[in-house]
């Protein structure tokens, strides 16, 4: 001690001082802070069909507009849904914190329910503009936007894959520490997709109609 | 570590994972405040309330950042304390790179498209445009 700091002329009785921070004691697990490593990575897929988007997104090339296609009220219904989703899945996380496993089982499946009416809502909406004419050929914007709605709809129905082995493995194993993780995990990921939601709908479809 | 042998740090490491402190009233709150920050917007386009389209898109756009910030404190959790403030800084230096690729993309792309009308370019004779490098 006193070879390290020589200016302090401390008695030895109280010269032990905690240099750490006591608070800072949180042995948590490195996976959440890996996990929401990848999601900013993801973050950047999504900034750049974004880029793609804004540049390419009045490109018509004599083909429909935006105005057009997007119907505003089935967006607001999408909307909801993926909103819904995000309460019911914090409701779950609650339970799990509580170690309620049926009550955390019940809102999960809740929560998996309004995401697959969402992949379903849009799977029609697709289906509709494809059967319109409006196919990712058609012009540089329609090829941006199903790329970019397109992938944003793919880690929805990623997401709502792991969220069903979730569920059998919490069935299966309870809450143990690696499903509690993989739940944590997930939370994060189902989130972080209704944020990219918000680009989605307001950049897309309410910017789109805009005339 | 030996020092502080009091029971609660007799659990595994693992049973430490309880990530971030969620209250029901906190999801609520964020719930409340997303769907307004939502339904707004879709009003304001919907009921044609504002005419000038430039200004519509400033204000939706304007939604749009505030409820990405209400779900980044409500259901993601996000203050300067989790996980020691790295989620904060990656968070942070993901956004400087977005904001680049965004700005940047449209800054260029848009003047490129300006550049290429006909009207800039430089007037020459047929004989000049052959003989281009």
């Amino acid at each position: 001690m006193s070879s390290t700091h020589p200016e302090t002329n401390v008695p030895p009785e109280t010269a032990e001082l905690q240099f750490w921070m006591t608070d800072d004691h949180h042995t948590e697990s490195p996976t959440l802070l890996g996990f929401w490593i990848y999601l900013m990575s993801d973050c950047l897929i999504f900034a750049v069909l974004f880029a793609c988007y804004c540049v390419l997104g009045r490109g018509f090339a004599g083909g429909p507009r935006g105005v057009d296609l997007f119907e505003l009220p089935l967006v607001a219904t999408n909307t909801a849904m993926l909103l819904c989703s995000s309460i019911t899945y914090g409701l779950a996380l609650l339970d799990m914190q509580k170690a309620r496993r049926a009550s955390m089982m019940l809102w999960l499946v809740v929560t998996a329910l309004f995401g697959a009416s969402f992949v379903g809502i849009e799977i029609h909406e697709f289906s509709h503009l494809i059967a319109e004419g409006a196919t990712p050929q058609r012009s540089a914007f329609l090829s941006a936007f199903f790329a970019l709605v397109g992938t944003h709809g793919l880690h929805v129905t990623v997401g709502l894959l792991w969220l069903v082995i979730l569920l059998f493995q919490v069935g299966k194993h309870g809450l143990i520490p690696a499903n509690r993780r993989g739940i944590m995990c997930l939370s994060m990921f189902w989130h972080f997709l209704d944020v990219i939601w918000i680009g989605v709908f307001t950049v897309v479809y309410l910017m789109g109609v805009i005339p | 570590m030996n020092q502080q042998s009091n029971p609660q740090d007799q659990r595994g490491h693992d049973e430490d994972l309880i990530g971030p402190h969620v209250t029901l009233k906190g999801y609520l709150q964020g719930f409340v405040l997303a769907v307004l920050l939502t339904a707004i917007p879709f009003w304001l386009v919907m009921g044609k309330v504002i005419p000038d389209a430039r200004a519509l898109t400033l204000v939706i756009t304007a939604f749009a950042a505030l409820q990405i910030v209400v779900h980044m404190k409500y259901f993601l959790h996000m203050d300067m304390k989790s996980e020691g403030g790295w989620n904060m800084l990656a968070l942070v230096f993901t956004f400087v790179v977005v904001m680049i690729t965004l700005a940047g993309s449209i800054w260029v792309m848009y003047h490129l498209d300006t550049n290429m009308m006909p009207g800039m370019m430089p007037k020459m004779t047929p004989e000049q445009a052959k003989n281009l490098p």
